[in-house]
């Protein structure tokens, strides 16, 4: 036995070249081994063991989330998505809404009798380019802004572990999807409440159901709008793995959203339309129909589904064997 | 003793295990894309408790080392460990106990320092979390920046950039240190804390490793030292071993050069030059002749000695001992 051996008894040398970080994340489940004082508590068995837990393992995410809702861009973006429904109902209000006759969409020609419908009115308008813009900003960020101002290589030797990250950016993603919809939907419902009359809604279908329910649906429809958006955060994650340049990411995102509404727009290309994200982010309305029409919104989260798992894996597949040099 | 382009195991004392080294390399290879080779089958062996001068002209491989030490970048070739464990498998448990401090400091511009030492500890999945505050504190503290942990880091000067990585890589207690060109950008009385305050934390038993294109600010820290040359390693060794292979030398100052010189000779000393440092010097090596006898000796034979000095090895010299040349840029 050479001496070099003996410094390193079980060491292999390999010619190919194993990923880093598919092996820092093996261990990633283990955390709580090294982690004393969680383990204390556990053995204590009291009932503040998941508190402790919780937070201990989702500091990180927390860090995320308070960051993304402390920049000043981000919080501007919002303060625009939460007006777009204030000046809509404003200028409803003031040159009157649109006559059926006119042909504009169903919910449109119904706020002025009940300003329930201005929050679906709100996020149809929003949901073509505003909410996909200010979600491409968030998540095109994620993995580039990090990579751009170095802070990404700190990161990863911390240690926080490559899928982690993917995992804490994402969820800090999609939580501001939610808080983006749900702002849009609020300050809709404040304005549509404010500014027109309210009561029992009239359906699409023809029936009405009471207020109550209308506002429960209208919960629906926050997280369909939501599950579209986070699907959207995916495409842009997986661009922001490419890039150390973040503005890349998200202008890429951007692009991307309108082509495919292009796309989606062509007659011609109508066979290309049930396979475009952006088809279905509008499928809401289904909501409006007595019973819920599910049909369509069903295949809406799938296609929201197949878009998420395909762009994560995408995104995954490419931040664990990649050189970070930046 | 000196190593030259040779084998880690001549600088591993026989026995060695790998507990008693905190980094190995065998056979380390960056090959980037486009066929640069960064770094060619490096062998370190970083011995525990060591203060390690990683050596090396701009361009020699060094942040590349140490991004691969780090599981930053894959190696093309070649194997490592940190703190006795096979890498890249061991990252996850052998990272928290590493401090780092890569190609300059990095952190959010809109944060202060303290939020920003918050967010990499809030990274960290193994850390107590009720203690943050206290070790923050006392890593801001430990650096000098207690005064400004409230300001913006946008805001702050380059040398307070760099204390604040610094301070990040001191966030809790850590086996190993890897600071790479940690005085970079700071000003002389910078310069004299972070080696203070390198010296302080080997002293408390951490291994540093330290990488650095100034020979002479490693001189002042290191107990031990690798020499880079354009990614291959030219030597590594305990300081003291690679001076050894360079002589200590007498510089006489005079106006009487030529017989200055035949005055040297003619004591049976080696290597003696003229007009190296400046025209009117003769130097020789010092070889077992005490300084004062060949004082004595140059003064009798009538010549006007204007200064007399006892020059150490610099690792300069022992640089250009090793490599014929100077510590440039390798292209
Ligand atoms: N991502 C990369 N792609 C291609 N070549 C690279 C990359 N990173 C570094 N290199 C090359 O590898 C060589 C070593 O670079 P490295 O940054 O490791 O040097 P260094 O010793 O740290 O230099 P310095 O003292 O200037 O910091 C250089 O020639 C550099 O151009
Ligand atoms: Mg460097």
């Amino acid at each position: 036995m050479s001496p070099a051996e003996k410094i390193s008894p079980n060491h292999t040398i390999t010619a190919t070249r194993p990923s880093v970080t598919d092996q820092v994340d093996a261990v990633e489940n283990d955390t709580s081994s090294l982690d004393t004082s969680t383990t204390e508590v556990r053995s204590s068995g009291s009932g503040a063991v998941n508190a402790v837990g919780f937070t201990k393992r989702h500091n990180f995410l927390f860090s995320e989330v308070s960051l993304t809702f402390r920049r000043p861009r981000n919080l501007a973006m919002l303060g625009v998505l939460v007006l777009v429904p204030v000046l809509l109902g404003v200028a409803l209000r003031t040159f009157g809404g649109p006559e059926a006759s006119d042909g504009a969409p169903g919910i449109f020609t119904q706020i002025t009798g009940n300003g329930l419908f201005l929050t679906f009115a709100a996020l149809s308008i929003l949901v073509q380019l505003l909410l996909p813009v200010s979600v491409a900003v968030v998540a095109g960020d994620s993995i580039a802004g990090e990579a751009g101002i170095g802070t990404l290589r700190y990161l990863l030797s911390v240690p926080v572990g490559r899928t982690r990250l993917l995992l804490v950016k994402y969820a800090n993603a999609v939580v501001f999807c939610l808080v983006a919809v749900t702002a849009v939907a609020l300050s809709s419902l404040l304005t549509g409440l404010l500014l027109f009359p309210a009561g029992p809604i009239t359906l699409l279908s023809g029936g009405t159901i009471p207020m109550a329910e209308g506002l429960l649906r209208i919960g629906l429809v926050v997280l369909y709008v939501t599950a579209g958006m986070a699907a959207l955060a995916a495409i842009s994650l997986a661009l922001s793995t490419l890039t150390e340049v973040a503005i890349g990411a998200i202008a890429t995102t951007v692009v991307l959203v309108i082509v495919a509404q292009v796309l989606g727009a062509v007659p011609q290309l109508a066979g290309l339309r049930p396979y475009l994200l952006s088809s279905w982010w509008n499928d809401f309305d289904g909501v409006l129909r007595d019973p819920v029409a599910t049909e369509v919104m069903g295949q809406g989260l799938l296609v929201f589904a197949a878009y998420t798992v395909i762009f994560g894996s995408i995104a995954w597949a490419r931040f664990n064997g990649k050189d970070i040099s930046g | 003793m000196l190593t030259v382009q040779e084998d880690i195991t001549s600088s591993a004392p026989p026995g060695a295990r790998a507990e008693d080294y905190s980094i190995v390399t065998r056979g380390l290879t960056k090959r980037f894309r486009g066929g640069q080779v960064a770094v060619d089958h490096l062998d370190l062996a970083v011995p525990k408790g060591s203060v390690f001068g990683f050596l090396g002209p701009n361009g020699s491989g060094k942040t590349t080392t140490i991004r691969m030490l780090l599981g930053l970048v894959a190696p093309s070739e070649g194997g490592w460990e940190l703190l006795g464990s096979p890498m890249p498998g061991g990252l996850r448990t052998a990272l928290p106990r590493v401090g780092a401090l890569v190609e300059g400091p990095s952190f959010y511009p809109y944060l202060s320092g303290e939020a920003n030492l918050r967010r990499y500890d809030a990274a960290d999945p193994t850390v107590d979390r009720r203690t943050a505050s206290a070790r923050i504190g006392d890593a801001l503290d430990r650096v000098g920046l207690t005064a400004a942990a409230r300001k913006r880091y946008r805001a702050y000067s380059l040398g307070m950039r760099q204390r604040l990585a610094i301070a990040a890589a001191l966030l809790r207690p850590r086996e190993l240190l890897i600071l790479d060109e940690p005085t970079n950008g700071l000003d002389p009385q910078g310069t004299r804390e972070v080696r203070g305050l390198v010296k302080e934390i080997a002293a408390e038993g951490t291994t540093v490793f330290v990488s650095s294109h100034l020979l002479a600010e490693i001189e002042q820290m290191c107990s031990h030292v690798a020499v880079m040359r354009a990614g291959r390693l030219a030597a590594q060794g305990p300081l003291a071993a690679l001076r050894a292979g360079e002589a200590v030398r007498i510089s006489v100052e005079t106006p009487d050069v030529t017989r200055a010189e035949a005055v040297l000779k003619g004591l049976g000393l080696s290597g003696v030059r003229t007009g190296q440092d400046a025209d009117n010097e003769v130097s020789a090596e010092l070889g077992e002749e005490p300084a004062e006898r060949i004082c004595a000796e140059l003064v009798t034979a009538g010549i006007a000695v204007r200064g007399l000095a006892v020059r150490r090895p610099s690792l300069e010299d022992v640089f250009v001992g090793l490599t014929g040349e100077g510590f440039d840029v390798a292209g």
